[in-house]
């Protein structure tokens, strides 16, 4: 259902973001993918919807090729994407509810966008969305005035109203506290499931990456050097897309699965 | 307590002061050549004090009865500086999106913008005035353009450095829902520089109101065609009634904006 | 999903929340704007005339005619020389009176006279002070200096004013409990806190000047303005365009210097 091949990204400063990189994904599965800060990740993530553009490389949803699409054609694709941010990216001047509809944007007119004319299906899904994360009653509340696991929240329903076929996560936890994050994780790994789509999930965070992922993928300097079941990430598999570290405390026992 | 060297204290050190003394040395030179070589008859400047006298005595009492001429022409002051502010506004748009570097679709762009807004902003609304007498004729439709011409490119300016300042974030996560460029400027952009572009424009419209009681003078409507004919006649007690109604739309103009500004913000 | 317990309507909150306020000012604003756009009679058939001539006009203003330079370089001269003075002048009666115009330094009387003069003279576009002081004083560059500086005054009165009523009044306190006197309280309590902003706002002010005196001449008070609106009543648009290229460089040259360095003041 969901392939990359070969992907390249090489900027203008001539410095190799990804070297080639190809994954497939054949059923709705949470994929983490761990690599050290400036190993690619963001950029993989990117071009899978191009929001930055592959240098060569294919991405197939669906049988649908991305990268050769153009204008309207990708706005079609991208709004088959769901994306999340590590910042949230709401519009901090909108309130939740618009911000929750701006996942509509690739669905309406101009017009209905301009004036806020949601069709009404639309808008019951977000009061529903809204109540399934627990943010009931803040339809009206301006975006900046939400603490960060509520902004979150709000990113992820706009994600899912576009009706993605897959989810796109940047580092959804990093401004977070740890119970916020686990909830956070929770809540997309719930979500993914119940829509049966598959999510890719950047992560800096190793355990909580494990603990939530059916499958992790290893990327550093822009290859991918694992890729597996999380009960496989062993020491020398963090060694190897980290470098030389203690992991023995980071990596998660099987005693602790149960707390 | 006596010391035994004495130690010479002194503000700036030598170099400092000889640097100090160079730029005053040359503010002096610079004035002295400017009254020397000026087109002025100093000795008959003694008589100045004289002669504003005179003219004020000339003004006194202004002509309260005057006012009902004065306020059509007070009422067309005022709609020119608003509906140049609002036509201003609305053609800033597409002037300010071109004009900053993140939204331009093409560097050409950035560079044709840059010249309107120069353009727009060095030449005074008086020689814009000018200008638009010559194609529409003398009135207000003139003093519109002029205005609307003066202000595009100061709104345009302000509205664009704040569309650079934006969060590129919330553009990235608009674009990614798949919106295409205008719903992105709609949803990603606009609510980030509102706040601007409110602020900007209720300034631009206090600015107006000024600026749409001079540009009577070179015939483009206002006040100030009212000012120029009362002066060609001699009707001196009718130029001071309309000094103090301009400086009262004046003071009222700022007093509104400045309240709608509070009330925004 | 089943969404039939929950409510669906949803309006985004308007900007006025009361309705009856934000309807008053919709109708009002519409309202007046469709009565401004009738008061000044617009009317499409004047804006087609307008086109040709238009054209018309920039046919004759190209190229720019510098054939007249000994003359444009006069007024530019001339411009120059006023803002110069105006400057100098108004930069030192600034002083007094932005001591006048600060609340904690001044005394009732004298701030309320230097605030009366401020609002007046702030209030008055430069060239409507112009035509009246040349009305007074006849044509030429002494009016137009008196309305450089006359303005001039009005924006450092303020400006400088506000810049000494934010001082800290510990310092001029502590210099008051050494035993100084007015002028020793001004010069070694105040003077030190505003003089970068005095500095600063100097420069601007020619800048502002020099801007002011190209345009000034147009109502007669000296400068390369009087040349310029000359070019264009006698229909010579190609020398009024050489005139306002050479206007637009000054203008833009004076702006880049006066930031520069005000830039390095701060």
């Amino acid at each position: 259902m969901f392939s990359v091949k070969n992907l390249v990204k090489k900027y203008p400063t001539g410095q190799m973001a990804l070297k080639g990189c190809s994954v497939d994904i054949d059923k709705a599965q949470i994929v983490s993918i761990f690599g050290p800060s400036g190993a690619g990740k963001s950029t993989f993530i990117r071009c899978i919807n191009r929001l930055v553009e592959p240098t060569s490389g294919e991405v197939y949803l669906d049988d649908v090729e991305i990268t050769s699409l153009k204008g309207r054609e990708l706005h079609k694709a991208r709004r088959q994407m769901g994306m999340i941010f590590q910042e949230y990216n709401l519009i901090e001047r909108l309130t939740v509810m618009e911000n929750v509809l701006s996942g509509r944007l690739g669905y309406v007119s101009f017009l209905q966008a301009m004036f806020r004319r949601f069709p009404k299906e639309s808008i019951d899904e977000a009061f529903y969305l809204l109540e399934r994360v627990g943010l009931a009653g803040y339809h009206n509340q301006r975006a900046d005035a939400l603490s960060g696991g509520q902004r979150q929240r709000v990113g992820i329903i706009r994600a899912l109203i576009q009706h993605p076929k897959i989810l796109l996560v940047d580092e959804p936890t990093s401004g977070l506290d740890p119970k916020t994050a686990m909830i956070i994780m929770q809540l997309i790994k719930d979500l993914a499931k119940e829509k049966d789509i598959p999510a890719i999930v950047n992560i800096h965070d190793v355990a909580l990456g494990q603990r939530y992922a059916d499958r992790i993928i290893g990327l550093t300097e822009g290859k991918i050097v694992f890729d597996g079941p999380p009960a496989e990430v062993s020491e020398e598999t963090l060694t190897m897309i980290y470098g030389e570290e203690d992991w023995s405390k980071t990596i998660r026992k099987v005693e602790d699965e149960e707390e | 307590m006596t010391a035994l060297k004495t130690t010479v204290w002194k503000r700036f050190s030598k170099k400092q002061s000889l640097e100090r003394y160079s730029i005053e040395f040359v503010i002096v030179l610079v004035f002295v050549w400017a009254t020397k070589s000026v087109d002025i008859y100093w000795p008959f400047i003694t008589d100045a004090p004289h002669q504003a006298a005179d003219l004020l005595n000339r003004m006194t009492p202004p002509d309260f009865a005057f006012i009902g001429t004065i306020i059509p022409s007070l009422i067309e002051t005022i709609n020119i500086a608003t509906l140049s502010t609002i036509f201003a506004l609305i053609l800033s748009f597409p002037i300010a999106i071109l004009n900053a570097r993140n939204t331009t679709p093409h560097p050409i762009f950035l560079v044709v913008a840059r010249v309107i807004v120069v353009t727009s902003r060095s030449v005074n609304e008086l020689v814009w005035g000018l200008i638009f007498v010559v194609f529409f004729g003398p009135g207000a439709i003139a003093g519109i353009a002029a205005l609307t011409m003066r202000s595009l490119g100061f709104m345009s300016k302000l509205v664009s450095e704040s569309i650079e300042e934006i969060d590129p974030g919330q553009v990235e996560a608009i674009r990614a829902t798949g919106a295409n460029g205008i719903k992105v400027f709609l949803y990603g952009v606009l609510p980030q520089v509102m706040p601007t572009i409110m602020g900007t424009t209720i300034f631009r419209w206090d600015i107006n109101i000024r600026q749409s009681s001079v540009i009577g003078l070179v015939g483009a409507g206002g006040i100030g065609i009212l000012l120029t004919s009362a002066m060609n006649m001699f009707r001196w007690r009718n130029v001071s009634m309309i000094l103090i109604s301009i400086f009262v739309v004046v003071l009222a103009g700022e007093y509104v904006s400045a309240a709608v500004r509070k009330k925004l913000t | 999903m089943s969404t039939s317990s929950l409510s669906t309507v949803w309006k985004r909150d308007h900007f006025i929340k009361n309705p009856w306020i934000r309807w008053t000012i919709i109708i009002a604003g519409t309202a007046y704007i469709i009565f401004a756009l009738n008061d000044i009679h617009f009317d499409m058939q004047r804006m087609r005339e307008g086109w040709p001539r238009a054209v018309d006009f920039f046919h004759r203003m190209v190229p720019p005619d510098f054939s007249r330079w000994p003359m444009i370089q006069k007024g530019v001269l001339e411009s120059l020389q006023m803002a110069v003075i105006a400057t100098t002048v108004s930069i030192i009666l600034a002083i007094p009176l932005s001591l006048g115009a600060a609340r904690n330094i001044s005394i009732k009387w004298v701030y309320l006279l230097s605030r009366a003069f401020v609002v007046i003279a702030r209030s008055f576009p430069p060239i409507i002070v112009a035509i009246i002081f040349v009305k007074a004083f006849g044509f030429g560059p002494f009016p137009g200096i008196l309305t450089l500086a006359f303005t001039a005054l009005g924006f450092m009165g303020k400006l400088l004013g506000e810049a000494i009523e934010n001082i800290d009044p510990g310092q001029v306190e502590a210099v008051r409990a050494t035993g100084a006197n007015w002028f020793k309280v001004q010069l070694y309590g105040v003077a030190p806190q505003v003089m970068p902003r005095y500095v600063g706002l100097s420069i601007y002010l020619l800048d502002i000047n020099l801007r002011a005196s190209t345009i000034i001449g147009i109502v007669g008070a000296g400068g390369i303005g009087g040349a310029l609106f000359n070019a264009f009543h006698r229909y010579e648009y190609d020398t009024a365009f050489a005139i306002l290229l050479v206007i637009i460089v000054i203008v833009l040259g004076m702006e880049f210097i006066s930031s520069k360095v005000r830039g390095r003041l701060q």
